[in-house]
C-alpha cells in the first residue's frame, strides 16, 4: 500500500524528540492513517532514535494499535463488566451479524470495523456501542442493528 | 489569587441565575451538547431578565448518569432528567422567566413514584458524602476561574506560603488517607519514603489508567473536575522535593486528555505551573502521557516503563517505586482519586478528614454503582458505609424488582460477594477478609438472571488477553483456569476440574509476579466460595440456573402466550423462528444459537428459557 509519508514531519514535530515519546507518536500516526503502516514505523524508529524492535514491540504490545489497516467506520463494541451483565454478547451478536464480520476484522470493502473493548468508562450507560468515536448508551436488540445501518452500507 | 476569585464571583454575581447542563460523557451520549446550545441559541437571541448566556454551565458529571441528560436551575436548585433540546424553549419560559416547574421533566423515586423538585432531595444524592467528586456537577469543567471561585488552590497556596514540605506530609500521614486506587497503601507513608530517598530529580505520577471493567470514577474526576487533580499533584510534588510530574490517562478517554491539557496550559497562563510557582521558588511541571490500551499498565512498574514510551511489563519489586521509580528516580505513583482528596484534607486539616469514614478507613470512597441496579451512576460515600445502603438506598434496588444476587467489587481483581454480606460495611479491610477487594471502586450489582460461572469465565477471558505474558503462572494459569471455566460453562466439566480450579488458583496467586496475576483467580475463588451450588448444577445437573450458558439452554415458545406479533422473527439473526402473524411462532433448535434476541424483544414473556 502507498501512503502519503509527508504527514510524518508534522507528526513527530508534536512531540519531543525522544524515545518517551514513542507511544503518542504511534498514536497519532494510527490516527492519521488509520493503523501502522510499515514504512512509518521505519521512519519512526530513525526520527526517535530508538530501535526498529522496539517499535514494534511497543506497537504489537499495547492493544490500541493495529498493523491492519482498519476499517473507515469503526465499531467498537464495549464488553466491560457492567456491559456484558446487560447483554454486550447479544449486541456484538447482533452487530456482526448485520455487518457480516466478526469482532477484529475489517470489511473487503474497507467501510467498516468491529472491534471489542473492555470497558470504555461509561459503565452507567451500558451497553454501549462507540461507532466512529460517538457513544451510543443503553443499546437494545433493535437499536443496534440501527447502529451499523450506515447509508454508505445500501449497495 | 484571591484578586482573581473576587473578580471571577463578581461577574458571576450580576447574573443570580444559572443553568447547569451536565456534559460528562454520559450526558454527551444523550444529546447534552444539543441542550447547551439551544439554550445558547436562546439567550442570545432574546433577553432573559438575570440572565446572560455565560450563565450557562457545562459542567463535569453529576454521577447520575442513568438518568441523564441533566439540567439544573439554580439558585433554585430544580432538577430536570432526560432532557432533551427541543425541551429548552419551555424551560426558558416557565422555570427561568416564570419560576415554574415542569412536571414531566422531574425524576421520579423509582421505589414509591414520587416526583421530586430538587436536586438535594433526591435519595441519590442525599446519602452521598462527597469530597471527591465535591466540585462535579457545580462547577464548569473547562475553566479555572470557576474552580478557583470554589476555593480552588487555596490549598496550594497555604502550602507554599506557610508551611514545610515536611508538615504537608505529617498533615497526609495524619489524616490517614489511604491509596483509592485499590491497595489502600497509606499515603503519607509513601510520601515520606520518596522524601526521605536521597536524590537529585523526584517525580510525581498519577495514576489515570482506570482499566478496571466496570469503573470510571477517575475517568468522571479527571473530565469533571481536572483541576482538582491538578492541585494534589502540586502539593505532593512540593512535598517530595519533585519538578516534574506526569498524568497516565488511558487512551479509551479521550475527552479526560483534553480536560487536562487545558487545565494544564490554563495553569502555566496564570503562573500556578512552571517556574516560581506564587512567587516562591517552588518550579513545577505536568505532562500528559496517554495509554494505549493494556490493562496491566494500571499496575505501578508497568505503568511507569509505558510513561517512558516502553512495553508496559512490570518487574519484580525488591525495590519499591518510591526508592527506584521511574528512570530509576524515587516516584510517587497515587490514582486520580487519591490526588483529588489532597486540597481538602490540607484546607479543613487532618482532624477533619480523620473525622470522616472509620478507624483505619478515614475519609469517602468513590464507586461506580452499576449492572443490574435502578439508579445506575457514581457515588461517592463515607467508608463504612454497608452494601445494603449503596445498592438499595443509594441504587434504588435491583431493577425490575428481581431478586438481588450478587456484587462485584474491585474489578478482575475482586471477587462476587452473595446477599449473607449485604451488611458489610465496605473499606478496604472488610472487603479484604471476606474475599473481594475495593480495588479502584467498580460495583457491579447482578441479579438473578447472572451466572457466576459465566462471570468468572469472563473475569479470566478478560485477564488471559491482558496478561502481558512476563512471567509463566500468569501467562498459563489463568490460561487454564479459563478453559477450566469454559468447559464448566459448557455442561462438560468434572467435580474433579473444581478442585483442580481451586487448587491452580492458589499457584497462581503464590506464583505471580505482579498484581495482575496475584489477584486474578479472585473472581473465580469466590464464586466457587459463595456459589459452589451454581458450578454444580452445571456439572452434575447440566443446568445454568440463571439461564446464561449457551451450551446449556433452549429457547422456546409459549404458544398460549405468543400473539404472533413477529417482534421475534425480525430479531432472530439466524431466521430460526418462523410462523405467521397473529399465530403462535415456533423456534427451530438446530437454527437457534441461543442469542437470547427472541427474549430481549418479547413483549409478552412468551419465550421460555429452560
Amino acid at each position: 500500500m502507498n501512503h502519503d509519508l509527508s504527514k510524518l514531519p508534522e507528526i513527530f514535530g508534536r512531540h519531543p524528540q525522544s524515545a518517551e515519546s514513542l507511544i503518542m507518536v504511534l498514536q497519532d500516526i494510527q490516527k492519521e492513517f488509520r493503523y501502522l503502516p510499515c514504512e512509518a514505523l521505519v521512519a519512526t524508529a530513525k526520527q526517535l532514535d530508538v530501535s526498529l524492535s522496539k517499535v514494534f514491540s511497543v506497537a504489537t504490545f499495547y492493544n490500541a494499535f493495529s498493523l491492519n489497516p482498519k476499517g473507515k467506520n469503526v465499531v467498537r463494541i464495549c464488553v466491560g463488566t457492567a456491559c456484558h451483565i446487560r447483554g454486550a454478547k447479544l449486541i456484538q451478536d447482533q452487530i456482526e451479524n448485520a455487518l457480516k464480520l466478526k469482532a477484529g476484522q475489517t470489511s473487503e470493502d474497507g467501510e467498516f470495523s468491529i472491534e471489542v473493548v473492555a470497558c470504555v468508562g461509561a459503565c452507567a450507560m451500558a451497553p454501549v456501542v462507540i461507532v466512529n468515536e460517538k457513544y451510543h448508551g443503553g443499546v437494545n436488540v433493535s437499536g443496534a442493528k440501527r447502529l451499523v445501518k450506515v447509508d454508505k452500507r445500501a449497495n | 489569587m484571591t484578586r482573581l476569585q473576587k473578580e471571577y464571583t463578581q461577574k458571576q454575581a450580576a447574573y443570580p441565575h444559572k443553568v447547569i447542563v451536565c456534559c460528562g460523557t454520559g450526558c454527551l451520549a444523550n444529546g447534552a451538547r444539543k441542550i447547551v446550545d439551544a439554550f445558547e441559541k436562546i439567550l442570545s437571541e432574546r433577553k432573559v431578565k438575570d440572565f446572560s448566556v455565560e450563565a450557562v454551565k457545562e459542567t463535569g458529571c453529576h454521577g447520575f448518569c442513568e438518568q441523564g441528560p441533566l439540567v439544573v436551575i439554580e439558585p433554585e436548585g430544580i432538577f430536570y432528567t432526560r432532557v432533551k433540546a427541543k425541551d429548552v424553549p419551555a424551560i426558558v419560559e416557565k422555570s427561568i422567566e416564570g419560576r415554574e416547574i415542569i412536571d414531566s421533566l422531574l425524576y421520579a423515586d423509582p421505589t414509591n413514584g414520587h416526583k421530586i423538585e430538587h436536586y438535594p432531595d433526591v435519595k441519590f444524592f442525599s446519602h452521598q458524602k462527597r469530597i471527591a467528586l465535591r466540585n462535579l456537577g457545580k462547577i464548569a469543567a473547562n475553566s479555572i476561574y470557576e474552580y478557583i471561585a470554589v476555593d480552588g488552590y487555596q490549598a496550594l497556596a497555604k502550602v507554599l506560603l506557610q508551611m514545610t514540605p515536611d508538615q504537608v506530609i505529617d498533615q497526609i500521614s495524619k489524616s490517614e488517607l489511604r491509596g483509592r486506587g485499590g491497595g489502600g497503601f497509606p499515603a503519607g507513608k509513601k510520601w515520606r519514603t520518596c522524601r526521605d530517598v536521597k536524590s537529585d530529580v523526584h517525580y510525581v505520577i498519577c495514576n489515570g489508567d482506570e482499566g478496571d471493567p466496570g469503573a470510571f470514577m477517575d475517568r468522571s474526576i479527571m473530565e469533571g473536575d481536572p483541576h482538582a487533580v491538578l492541585e494534589g499533584m502540586m502539593i505532593a510534588a512540593f512535598a517530595v522535593g519533585a519538578r516534574q510530574g506526569y498524568i497516565y490517562v488511558r487512551e479509551e478517554y479521550p475527552l479526560a486528555v483534553i480536560h487536562l491539557q487545558k487545565a494544564i496550559s490554563d495553569c502555566r497562563e496564570v503562573g500556578l505551573l512552571g517556574a516560581n510557582i506564587l512567587g516562591t521558588d517552588f518550579t513545577f511541571d505536568v505532562r500528559i502521557a496517554r495509554g494505549a490500551g493494556a490493562f496491566v499498565c494500571g499496575e505501578s512498574s508497568a505503568l511507569m516503563k509505558s510513561v517512558a514510551g516502553e512495553v508496559g511489563e512490570p518487574r519484580a519489586k525488591y525495590v519499591r517505586s518510591v526508592v527506584k521509580g521511574l528512570y530509576d528516580q524515587p516516584t510517587v505513583l497515587n490514582n486520580v482519586e487519591t490526588y483529588a482528596n489532597v486540597p481538602l484534607i490540607i484546607r479543613h486539616g487532618a482532624d477533619w478528614f480523620r473525622k470522616i469514614g472509620s478507624p483505619k478507613n478515614t475519609g469517602t470512597k468513590v464507586f461506580s454503582l452499576v449492572g443490574k441496579v435502578r439508579n445506575t451512576g457514581l457515588i461517592e460515600v463515607e467508608m463504612g458505609t454497608t452494601l445494603r445502603e449503596i445498592i438499595f438506598d443509594i441504587g434504588g434496588g435491583i431493577i425490575d424488582g428481581r431478586p438481588f444476587k450478587a456484587v462485584q467489587t474491585g474489578g478482575p481483581s475482586g471477587g462476587c460477594l452473595p446477599s449473607s454480606k449485604l451488611d458489610l460495611p465496605v473499606d478496604f479491610d472488610s472487603l479484604t477478609a471476606v474475599g473481594s477487594m475495593m480495588g479502584s471502586g467498580g460495583m457491579i450489582v447482578m441479579d438473578d438472571k447472572t451466572c457466576m460461572v459465566d462471570v468468572a469465565r469472563y473475569f479470566l477471558h478478560f485477564l488471559v488477553a491482558e496478561s502481558c505474558g512476563k512471567c509463566t503462572p500468569c501467562r498459563e494459569g489463568l490460561y487454564q483456569l479459563h478453559a477450566l471455566t469454559e468447559k464448566v460453562c459448557n455442561g462438560e466439566g468434572t467435580e474433579a476440574d473444581l478442585e483442580k480450579m481451586e487448587q491452580l488458583s492458589k499457584m497462581v496467586v503464590v506464583g505471580s509476579l505482579c498484581g495482575l496475576g496475584k489477584s486474578g483467580p479472585n473472581p473465580l475463588m469466590s464464586t466457587i466460595q459463595y456459589f459452589r451450588d451454581e458450578y454444580l448444577a452445571h456439572i452434575r445437573d447440566k443446568r445454568c440456573p440463571a439461564g446464561v450458558c449457551r451450551a446449556l439452554i433452549k429457547y422456546e415458545v409459549i404458544e398460549d402466550k405468543c400473539t404472533g406479533c413477529v417482534a421475534c422473527i425480525t430479531a432472530c439473526a439466524y431466521n430460526a423462528i418462523t410462523g405467521e402473524k397473529k399465530k403462535p411462532h415456533f423456534i427451530h433448535q438446530d437454527k437457534c444459537e441461543k442469542c437470547g434476541a427472541c427474549v430481549a424483544v418479547c413483549k409478552h414473556d412468551a419465550i421460555l428459557v429452560s
